[in-house]
């Protein structure tokens, strides 16, 4: 299994005077001339592409991340053969978009939730203390741990047109003429852009509430009840139904699923709705990150 | 190498760490002593930039820790060995550190060998790890970047005596190559064996700080000198250094006399009396430890029921009796 020599089994710790660290590159002051200050000069900054991906290897690297992407696959899987034997069965037509749609439908439903624990679990399992004596700039640790997050809906959005182009395929072989390809670029990138914003709420809620399960039950209830209550009061009142669309997110995203956001109008509502109901989360959120105490 | 000055930290109306300065040199370790809730961990964490400090300035090589570029390259840090994500094994944590830190994956196998935890061990998740094999992966943490200053918080905790005494060798030989140390701990027989330099601290605030050598001396002039005498004629003995104005206290085996040991000698040579041990107690670091915390310790230290001046219990605690069978105590 190892590609490394293996260190000899475990006999208890050695006895003799020890070898101190390895000497290696960068190597400490030596004893004749011990320095009173760090020569910083020859130490580069942490460059940003390694944050983030020590932040992609954290946001895969646990049981819970880990099961959840399996989960995820499997039920992606499962959805998709499903759908391939009705349409093979009922000798439906399809286009490769169609299982795009079930794909990231699914995906998006962890994507928040691993956005989440790559925030939350800093705090829940006390690392925190560690990735920031790393890297005490902390706004750079969270930049880095959003690009994650961009990263995994891109990645999620690439796979879900890959399982809709084979799926498509073998509908091409099987059923020729039930299959076009006209595929609806404007959907995928509308997908990614309403998902993004997803996965920034989910960001946002979990820096703030730095809790892993109160954050997803949050991020649920935050982005069902306002719809429901919203919908309802305009409704009954003239007045709230003219400013609805300035203050309810998800309504301003409409135009954003299926890219026909146009108007100037239609613009400024998202721009007001959203930082309502996302830039307030988040800077509060990054604000208690960056000044919190860390124990 | 690390430089305080005047840190305070400040929790609402209490104060864990109150006006503390020091300084570490490179080539010695120092041992940051101090009796639970005296404020080490914290006075460490704001060291390393993770509790802000209310006042004052800490510096590391004349930088402020949050400006180190890469600061695991430069000073090691170990606060909480189980501050570590449990589903995580040993390898993939030192794998973090080292990706971050930039260092070849090499490294984490240099650094697992030189803490003994075996290819195996460092396969299983941190959860299943018992608290010393937690402990050696924080140190080894700590040595990844090769650093030349190091922060741990009681290291000790956790290892066995033979772990104990190869940390003892790897902080002494670290130290020797330069490295600068700080370390903490409560128990002083662990820091008196590897410290250079010690720093005695109390409800957060500095009480004694200087080598052990210095210590002693200043603690020996503070104190008023004692001496334990046995001999063939114990009464007699008592009686006459009374007369001269001495206190004896009566011991089962020996008599304890505040003066110094050649006063009891002459007594003794006047009255003629066959002495059969006679030793100046020297009070050692413990009773110094003890004494200069003790306005800040939960317990009463017990010495101070045999003849020094007791001091007062810690402000806000009840005053307490001394245990049952101290003289003045339940019998
Ligand atoms: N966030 C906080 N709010 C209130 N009090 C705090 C907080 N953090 C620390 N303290 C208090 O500060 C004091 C110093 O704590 P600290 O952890 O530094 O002690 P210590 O010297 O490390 O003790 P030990 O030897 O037990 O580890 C304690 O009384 C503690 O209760
Ligand atoms: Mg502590």
């Amino acid at each position: 299994m190892s590609t490394h020599a293996a260190p000899p089994p475990y006999s208890g710790p050695p006895t003799g005077p020890p070898t101190g660290p390895p000497s290696g590159p960068p190597s400490g002051p030596t004893a004749a001339h011990p320095a009173q200050t760090l020569d910083l000069s020859r130490t580069a900054t942490i460059p940003l592409f390694r944050l983030v991906l020590v932040e992609l290897r954290k946001s895969m690297n646990t049981l819970a991340s880990f099961w959840l992407v399996v989960g995820i696959a499997i039920l992606v899987v499962m959805v998709e053969g499903l759908l391939l034997v009705i349409v093979l069965v009922e000798s439906s037509e399809s286009t490769p978009g169609d299982y795009t749609v079930f794909a990231t439908y699914i995906t998006a439903l962890a994507l928040p939730v691993l956005a989440i624990m790559l925030v939350t679990t800093e705090w829940t399992q006390r690392t925190a203390m560690v990735t920031f004596s790393i890297e005490p700039r902390r706004s750079r640790v969270m930049l880095a741990k959003y690009l994650v997050c961009l990263v995994l809906t891109f990645a999620a959005v690439v796979l879900g047109v890959l399982v809709g182009f084979v799926c498509a395929l073998i509908c091409q072989v099987a059923l020729p003429a039930e299959t076009t390809w006209d595929f609806q670029a404007e959907l995928i990138v509308g997908f990614f852009i309403t998902q993004t914003l997803a996965m920034t709420l989910g960001f946002a809620l979990a820096a703030l509430l730095l809790n892993t399960p109160a954050a997803i039950v949050v991020f649920a209830v935050y982005r069902a009840l306002p719809v429901a209550v919203f919908a309802i009061a305009a409704s009954y009142l003239d007045w709230f139904a003219d400013i609805r669309p300035w203050i309810d997110f998800e309504y301003a995203q409409g135009p954003l699923y299926d890219l026909s956001l146009s108007s100037a109008e239609e613009v400024g509502r998202l721009l007001v709705s959203g930082l309502i109901w996302l830039g307030l989360p988040l800077t509060f959120g990054l604000l208690r990150i960056l000044r919190a105490e860390v124990k | 190498m690390i430089t305080v000055e005047g840190l305070t930290r400040t929790y609402g109306s209490f104060t864990a760490v109150d006006d503390v300065s020091f300084a570490c040199r490179p080539g010695r370790v120092t041992g940051f002593l101090g009796p639970n809730g005296a404020g080490k961990t914290t006075t460490m964490r704001i060291l390393v930039g993770l509790t802000p400090a209310t006042r004052g300035r800490a510096t590391i090589g004349g930088h402020s820790y949050h400006d180190l570029r890469n600061p695991g390259r430069h000073v090691g840090v170990l606060l909480d060995a189980s501050a570590q994500h449990g589903g995580r094994t040993g390898r993939e944590i030192l794998t973090l550190g080292a990706t971050a830190m930039g260092l070849p994956k090499t490294r984490v196998d240099e650094m697992l060998h030189l803490v003994s935890l075996s290819a195996e061990e460092s396969t299983r998740r941190l959860r299943h790890y018992s608290l010393g094999m937690k402990q050696r992966l924080g140190i080894a943490h700590a040595l990844l970047g090769d650093p030349q200053v190091l922060i741990l918080d009681e290291p000790a905790n956790g290892l066995d005596p033979a772990g104990i005494r190869w940390m003892r060798g790897l902080l002494k030989g670290y130290s020797d190559r330069g490295g600068t140390v700080l370390l903490s701990s409560h128990l002083l027989h662990e820091v008196e064996q590897i410290a250079d330099e010690m720093i005695l601290i109390g409800h957060g605030r500095i009480v004694a700080q200087g080598d052990k050598k210095s210590l002693l001396e200043s603690g020996r002039q503070t104190k008023q000198a004692t001496t334990t005498v046995a001999s063939l004629d114990q009464d007699r003995l008592a009686g006459a250094l009374r007369d001269k104005g001495y206190a004896v206290t009566p011991g089962p085996n020996a008599l304890t006399v505040a003066c110094a040991a050649v006063d009891v000698g002459r007594v003794a040579a006047e009255l003629q009396v066959v002495l059969t041990d006679l030793r100046s107690v020297e009070g050692g670091l413990e009773d110094l430890f003890l004494e200069l915390t003790s306005s800040t310790q939960r317990e009463m230290p017990a010495y101070q029921a045999q003849g020094y001046p007791p001091q007062g219990p810690p402000p806000g605690y009840p005053q307490q009796p001394p245990p049952a069978g101290y003289p003045g105590g339940p019998r």
